[in-house]
């Protein structure tokens, strides 16, 4: 679908070779916009805000499955559902709470791991050297591979008896260490999620340091500035923008991760990785309370969006500061 | 046309495209009174093999009724998830297997057409079913909304190669006898029993055994009670397997699926296994069929107060038919021809499972010993599983507890009486919150 939007107005476009007249009427001028861009409007409210509204809505009502054929019937829950979330004396709550750490403590170790792996990497590849193409493609196979293919091989590789990484350590028999129950689970997340996702942080960094100008090295080279230093006054500032917008959006996916823990542990995870996205899966779809889930959901929506208005906000006003 | 025309009349035409796709998705329901759609669950060792077996007996009541079938083969992972979906856009098949765990929850729903007299009359009748079979296929009271369709019953499972060569000549048949046997076979390389710890249904489902063993009810009419004595007492003797007899490999506590169990079983890892009928699954992970042995899950040696004689729920697979369906009289026509005891016998033959019609155990395919234990366990010592509209929640949270269970058991901690009574009364909070 996006492909076709991609041509439509370039179409028309190949076949007319009349110069174009330099003064159309006015009205048209200031509709033809807007009218291009409707269609990739109708579609946004079609797929995201229609549902995100729709799902507001189930937040407010008990969604059980005594309703789910007619949603309508659902009785009102008013705020029901949020307060037996928010009730931290609750099971529901205590739970949910945990989560919410667990997710957070996740999301710092797997953002900041992949951001420092993925920049080391391409501050690393800058530099001209035999084989640098291939290593460069090589270090993006984790980010190739089809999601589940490359997790599920993950699974098999932290199992206790059979697994890979066990046979690897040497660690057999009774005292051998589990690494897809218990606490080890939560290590085994994060490190299958920073492969999952460094590359994508490689990849960025790389294409923003090819605007670096070379000349601004040199220039430093010549004053005599060593490697380091090159790389906190020139890499550093000049790939602020580039960062900006890496962080925030690993921010989001590894927060929102669903794939990687759902893949790797089944539709249970064990309470020490269990992520907020499973938890919410499991309240609405396993437990079937479609109106809590939904809850627990809007209040997620919520935080990222105050996290990430929060972000911007003293991101852009350093870059103003610093500009 | 000058370019701004053309470029505005694409841009109408695409936009008059995308809001006409996104009105016309999806809804497999059938066409009109010569069709229908069947979703199909996955009975078989694959999607495609149980494509095989059942596309034959499709065309079969195709020529006799002249209905075409439009059968979708649908994993265990994604049933679920895609009956609720149907349900919630009311857009689904015409007939559809459920798990018979499901009735009551999928009942509440009101998705399903419910089989009153009249509707049991055009199907040939109630009587044709066999009881227990007929218990799981709702809440009691109100009629079923769905007919039993393949029959399934808990074993023990053995390999007799193990317990020759550690000179035990009979399975066990109480829990003491399971335990002392178990810590015969357990050697280093070689385990008891195995169990699929990391399972939430299953754990579920041993639970309920034990449970009823103990006397525990897990519901006081709809009302959740899990947390009882009786049922923390059963899930620790059933943790106990591993946490104190140690006659279950630690490792089992990250078995989420049936597959390694049984190999392990295959492989002469384990000598015992507690499972549904699953003979073809096992000659499919290479098992040498002669060592198999099967007999009922041991008894407690002395019931406790309020126990019951239950060594197995009443497992299956439930027909039903999906209310919105626009073809009533063929969806009925189908459920007859499914039940009937031609088909009965095919089908029950081939999957391995148990005939849920009584004129079908006549076939000589169902009087060989292994299926006179299931069918023995079925009809004598068999109990369905609380048929509440909150069933499939309460597999969910006691399995996922027990899973945790076994995962700190695993990890050298100690789970008492009274941590899981704690756990249980969490479930029981979590319920309330959905109901």
């Amino acid at each position: 679908m996006t492909a076709l939007l991609d041509q439509a107005p370039a179409a028309p476009a190949a076949g007319d070779r009349r110069p174009p007249r330099r003064r159309p009427r006015r009205g048209r001028r200031v509709a033809l916009p807007y009218l291009l861009l409707l269609p990739a409007l109708v579609l946004e409210l079609l797929v995201h805000l229609v549902p995100m509204a729709v799902g507001v809505w189930m937040s407010f009502r008990k969604l059980t499955q005594f309703y789910i054929r007619n949603w309508s019937a659902a009785p009102h829950a008013g705020f029901d559902n949020y307060r037996v979330m928010l009730d931290f004396d609750s099971a529901v709550g205590r739970n949910l709470l945990h989560s919410f750490g667990v997710t957070v403590a996740f999301t710092v170790l797997s953002v900041g791991a992949a951001w420092l792996l993925g920049t080391a990497a391409a501050v690393l590849m800058q530099s001209r050297f035999r084989g640098r193409g291939p290593l460069r493609a090589f270090f993006l196979v984790p980010y190739a591979l089809p999601m589940y293919a490359a997790v599920i091989t993950w699974a098999f590789m932290l199992q206790r008896d059979t697994g890979m990484v066990n046979g690897l350590l040497g660690r057999d028999g009774p005292d051998a260490p589990f690494w897809l129950i218990g606490g080890n689970s939560f290590w085994s997340l994060v490190v299958v999620s920073v492969w999952r996702t460094w590359p994508f942080a490689f990849l960025i960094v790389m294409a923003g340091l090819q605007n670096i100008p070379r000349d601004l090295y040199e220039a430093a080279a010549l004053d005599g500035a060593g490697w380091w230093r090159q790389f906190r006054t020139i890499t550093q500032p000049m790939l602020r923008p580039v960062n900006q917008v890496l962080l925030l959006v690993l921010f989001l996916w590894t927060f929102n991760d669903f794939n990687t823990p759902y893949v790797l542990f089944g539709e249970s995870a064990p309470r020490e990785a269990s992520l907020i996205s499973i938890h919410i899966y499991q309240s609405s779809f396993v437990t079937w309370n479609f109106g809590l889930g939904s809850a627990m959901s809007v209040l997620l929506l919520l935080f990222l969006l105050l996290v990430t208005a929060a972000y911007l906000a003293v991101t852009s006003r350093r870059r103003r500061i610093h500009a | 046309m000058g370019i701004r025309q053309m470029a505005s009349a694409a841009a109408l035409t695409l936009l008059a495209a995308t809001t006409v796709a996104a009105c016309g998705g999806g809804g497999s329901s059938s066409a009109g009174p010569k069709e229908l759609v069947y979703w199909a669950s996955n009975q078989g060792t694959s999607l495609d093999h149980d494509r095989r077996v059942l596309e034959p007996e499709l065309a079969k009541f195709t020529q006799r009724t002249g209905i075409k079938v439009k059968l979708e083969v649908i994993g265990w992972p994604d049933l679920l998830n895609r009956i609720l979906a149907a349900t919630t856009s009311g857009k689904g098949p015409d007939v559809l297997n459920i798990g018979n765990t499901w009735s009551a929850s999928l009942q509440a729903t009101g998705a399903l057409l419910p089989f009153d007299d009249a509707t049991f009359a055009k199907i040939g009748g109630r009587d044709r079913f066999l009881g227990p079979c007929l218990a799981a296929t709702g809440a009691e009271g109100k009629p079923p909304t769905a007919v039993p369709l393949y029959g399934q019953a808990y074993g023990l499972y053995y390999n007799k190669r193990l317990f020759r060569e550690a000179g035990i000549d009979k399975p066990p048949a109480t829990w003491s006898e399971l335990v002392e046997v178990g810590k015969k076979l357990t050697k280093p390389g070689q385990w008891g029993l195995t169990l699929q710890a990391g399972q939430v249904t299953e754990n579920a489902h041993h639970a309920a055994i034990l449970g009823a063993q103990h006397g525990a009810r897990f519901f006081n009419g709809d009302k959740p009670a899990l947390a009882s004595d009786a049922a923390a007492d059963a899930i620790k003797q059933y943790v106990d397997l591993m946490q104190v007899h140690k006659i279950v490999n630690p490792s089992n506590a990250e078995y989420t699926d049936t597959a390694k169990s049984l190999k392990d079983l295959a492989d002469g890892k384990a000598a015992m296994f507690m499972n549904q009928a699953s003979a073809g699954s096992f000659q499919a992970v290479g098992m040498k069929m002669e060592d198999l042995g099967v007999a009922p899950i041991p008894m407690p040696d002395q019931f406790p107060p309020g126990g019951r004689r239950v060594n197995s729920f009443v497992a299956g697979i439930n027909l039903a038919v999906f209310k919105n369906t626009r073809n009533l009289d063929g969806a009925l026509k189908f459920v007859q021809f499914m039940t009937s005891t031609e088909e009965q016998v095919l089908l029950n033959k081939t999957y391995g499972s148990l005939p849920t019609v009584k004129d079908a155990y006549g076939d000589p395919a169902f009087q060989t010993e292994d299926v006179k234990v299931f069918q023995y366990v079925l009809s004598t010592t068999a109990e369905p599983l609380p048929q509440v509209p909150q069933e499939s929640q309460f597999e969910t949270l006691v399995g996922t507890a027990m899973k945790s269970m076994f995962a700190d058991v695993a990890a050298g901690r100690t789970v008492d009486v009274a941590g899981i009574k704690a756990k249980l009364a969490q479930a029981d909070q979590q319920l309330a919150a959905g109901s």
